[in-house]
């Protein structure tokens, strides 16, 4: 039996007076990639953003139902607690170009005031560009500027600045979509890698990358879930003929 | 096609005539000066007696005094200027509030100099005369503060709107990877927004404390023309552009005269540089 | 994944272990209150401190206002200032001068202002647009009290009298600036499909520059206009030793004439205070004629915008 980490129950989102995320429930569990993919303005990114309260950065928006991290509502917490326990890479990568290398990774310690001594700052630096799988690529260059990475580098040091806050959860918003194909690849791998740490959250647009890395699929249209299930399941046998149809390309 | 020929030569003749133009504006305050230059050198940036009658002319009063008043009126606007900034670009971007503050700053801008001068001078100055007599010093009113403050008021929609445009170039997935990361907004602003824009806002400053150091009417009616050099902030004192403004029209023989142009020269100077400068700092940091 | 798998057992026990205090104070709840504290506090000051500055512009308006407008009634428009001493009068003379000069400013700054324009949106990128980009940036920190030394040495000087034509040269060098950029800005958006719809029709390059595009960028172009205009009426500056002033009402425009600035600054330090009440007087008058002007600039920069 999997273990839940996040249950979704009945949970809508507005824009002003549109819905962009339709009653939707779902449960993420522990240690396992779930994939939400689904055409372009599905909802999928919103859905995402509404796990860490991201959207609340922008005005105007209500939510209603329930979203709980273990037992504890989210909309319970401060936002600021919550999304050092949700951490998340984002479309493009974005490495703060005031940092050196070893100063993103610790950024999140370094934002909130938090400190740390030498010696654990270190500890969490290495930890967590290993873990990222960029330690032998910079660990000579840490106190360089991160923006000098390649793309695909950059975006590992944004992992790493997320996996530094040791969250429960990882949110990874189309996170190869700037990328080429060799530095998604390595993107696809690490995420398979990373699975023993932390639970995944991906959005993609992209199905056979869904295909490729994830245990759960969600299947969203015009901002419902259609289907959510196991992701072998789900590609081989779908359940709903909207899927079917997304699955073999006649819309999205 | 003819035509076409003859509209593009007009184009570029008007560019030339630009260039002409501001090159005219140095040549010709270069050249009038050359009496003072030639006849008084460096002293008259060290000598600290101004006395026309006696054909005496240090313009060091007037240096300091344009760099004091300047410099105070620069601190005293950077937290309002800074502050609305970021209340403008981080916290009320639109609504009641955001037109209120927006529009107010906009009006300000707006108000003539020489207005500026008259209230601070009817207004203004009565009120520093008080503060001055309950801290002991001699009860002028008018003075380097009085100047400061009002210079300050009148260079805090320039600095606040050019600071404002810094900040919104900081990008915003950079803020969002620190709020992903937990980080209140106070935070984003100090560990992000304010890293990420701090050349391009030390730049703005500068271009303020330009603004400042030309500065006329309103400096002119409130800091109480005082050819000597200042012993405290709070006494009257006189700047190169007030200086300019008070004695130009009488400035009969020529060495007067042109040790008047020499000091607009040397604004001019300054503040040809200030701009070029800073406008190449706020444009390194747009494309970063 | 074996290298993986070691750091997990590893490093994972060191970090816990070295970490054991510093987790317990990261989700300290007192260290979280004061994070928020501190957040809270700091927007309040934002507030405060933006509310603070405008402040003074209250206190400058109703001031203006209240002691203006009791200065105004028809004399203080059609009539011209009366000697010391003698009560009433009007600023007729200063308010005609100011426009004059207005208008001077206008006739010598737009045309070459808005060709400016035009050369620095047709040729963006060449050298030329470069150094004549740099030459106006400059030319708009020129500190207005040196535009009137140049008036002054290149108008007054030479014809040994002073002259609101001397003072129109002034204040048109600080209006070219403002109309540059407008012109420039204004220019650019024009979409390069429509310049070129013209040419394919056969249309010569300057009469498509002349009847297409700057028509379609009229709106621009005016409230580049007006923002000058607002930003020169209320000058003194330059007008000190160019202009002058006077205290009679004077159409030459090479004669010295008056400014309702100039009348403020003179009126405003002389000890008379049926003085002091007819430059509030005229502060009101400029006042509400620049941030109308101002008003006039943004409507049409949002009326008469053409849509693309």
């Amino acid at each position: 039996m999997e273990s839940r980490v996040l249950e979704i129950k009945d949970f809508s989102m507005y824009y002003g007076d549109t819905k962009a995320v339709d009653n939707i429930s779902m449960d993420v569990y522990k240690n396992k990639v779930t994939a939400i993919m689904g055409p372009s303005g599905c909802g999928k990114t919103t859905l995402l953003r509404s796990i860490n309260r991201m959207h609340e950065l922008v005005a105007d928006t209500r939510t209603t139902g329930e979203i709980r991290l273990y037992d504890t509502e989210i909309h319970s917490i401060s936002p600021i607690v919550l999304r050092r326990k949700i951490g998340m890479v984002f479309q493009r990568p974005n490495p703060f170009p005031t940092m050196s290398i070893y100063d993103n990774v610790i950024a999140g310690y370094k934002l909130n005031g938090i400190r740390l001594k030498r010696a654990d700052r270190d500890i969490i630096v290495e930890d967590s560009l290993k873990k990222a799988a960029l330690w032998e690529e910079v660990k000579d260059k840490l106190h360089r500027k991160g923006t000098f990475l390649s793309g695909g580098q950059q975006q590992r040091l944004c992992v790493a600045r997320a996996l530094a806050m040791k969250p429960e959860i990882l949110l990874l918003d189309e996170p190869t979509s700037a990328l080429d194909p060799k530095a998604t690849t390595k993107i696809e791998s690490l995420i398979e890698e990373l699975k023993i740490y932390v639970t995944m959250v991906l959005v993609t647009h992209n199905m056979s990358q869904a295909a490729r890395v994830s245990d759960y699929t969600a299947f969203l249209f015009l901002g419902e879930l259609v289907e959510y299930g196991q992701t072998q399941k789900m590609f081989t046998t779908p359940e709903d003929k909207r899927t079917e149809e997304y699955l073999t390309g006649k819309f999205g | 096609m003819k035509s076409d020929t003859v509209f593009k030569y007009v184009l570029h003749l008007i560019a030339v005539i630009i260039l002409a133009l501001l090159s005219l504006i140095f040549i010709t305050l270069f050249v009038n000066s050359l009496p003072s230059i030639k006849s008084l050198g460096l002293k008259f940036f060290i000598s600290t007696r101004w006395n026309p009658v006696k054909g005496e002319f240090g313009a060091l009063p007037f240096l300091v005094g344009t760099l004091i008043t300047s410099f105070l009126a620069l601190i005293i606007s950077t937290p309002f200027s800074l502050s609305i900034a970021v209340f403008l670009s981080e916290y009320f971007k639109r609504g009641a509030l955001s037109s209120v503050i927006r529009s107010g700053v906009e009006l300000l801008s707006g108000i003539p100099s020489v207005i500026y001068g008259f209230w601070g001078l009817f207004v203004l100055v009565p009120v520093i005369r008080n503060l001055e007599l309950k801290l002991h010093v001699p009860p002028y009113g008018v003075g380097i503060f009085t100047a400061s403050l009002l210079l300050a008021i009148m260079i805090i929609p320039y600095s606040a709107s050019i600071i404002r445009e810094v900040m919104k170039l900081v990008p915003a997935d950079l803020k969002e990877a620190a709020y992903s990361l937990g980080a209140t907004r106070f935070e984003v602003l100090k560990g992000v927004v304010i890293p990420y824009s701090k050349s391009g806002i030390t730049a703005g400053l500068i271009l303020a404390l330009g603004r400042a150091l030309g500065e006329t009417m309103a400096v002119t009616m409130v800091i109480g023309n005082a050819n000597v050099l200042p012993t405290s902030i709070f006494a009257p004192s006189n700047t190169m552009a007030s200086i300019i403004a008070n004695e130009f029209s009488e400035a009969v023989d020529s060495i007067y005269l042109s040790s008047l142009v020499e000091l607009g020269l040397l604004l001019i100077v300054v503040s040809a540089a200030i701009n070029i400068i800073s406008r190449w700092v706020i444009k390194r940091t747009s494309k970063v | 994944m074996g290298y993986q798998k070691d750091v997990k057992s590893l490093m994972e026990k060191e970090i816990n272990k070295n970490l054991e205090n510093n987790q317990s104070f990261i989700v300290n709840d007192k260290h979280i209150f004061f994070r928020k504290i501190y957040n809270i506090l700091f927007k309040t000051s934002i507030i405060l401190f933006s509310i603070i500055s405008i402040i003074p512009l209250f206190l400058i308006l109703f001031y203006v206002l209240q002691k203006g407008i009791t200065a105004i009634d028809w004399d203080f428009f059609v009539k011209l200032p009366k000697p010391v001493g003698v009560e009433g009068g009007g600023i007729s003379n200063a308010i005609i001068g100011t426009f004059l000069i207005i208008l001077m400013s206008s006739l010598m700054s737009v045309p070459l202002g808005v060709g400016t324009g035009i050369f620095l949106s047709e040729y963006q990128n060449s050298k030329l647009a470069y150094v004549v980009r740099l030459f106006v940036e400059v030319l708009q920190g020129v500190p207005s009290i040196v535009m009137g030394i140049i008036a002054y040495l290149w108008v007054v000087r030479p014809m040994g009298i002073f002259s609101g034509f001397s003072g129109a040269i002034a204040l048109g060098m600080m209006m070219l600036p403002v109309i540059i950029k407008n012109t420039e800005e204004t220019l650019k958006l024009i979409p390069h499909s429509l310049k070129e719809a013209s040419m394919s029709l056969g249309v010569p390059y300057y009469k498509t520059i002349l009847k297409v595009v700057l028509p379609s960028s009229i709106s621009g172009i005016v409230t580049g206009v007006l923002i000058g205009i607002a930003r020169i009426a209320g000058e003194t500056a330059p007008l000190l030793f160019t202009a002058f002033g006077n205290p009679f009402m004077n159409l030459n425009i090479f004669k010295p004439m008056n400014s309702l600035s100039l009348l403020i600054f003179n009126y405003a330090t002389s000890p008379y205070q049926d003085w002091h009440r007819i430059a509030w007087g005229a502060s009101l008058f400029l006042i509400v004629f620049v941030l109308f002007t101002n008003l006039v600039a943004n409507g049409v920069a949002k009326k008469w915008k053409v849509e693309f």
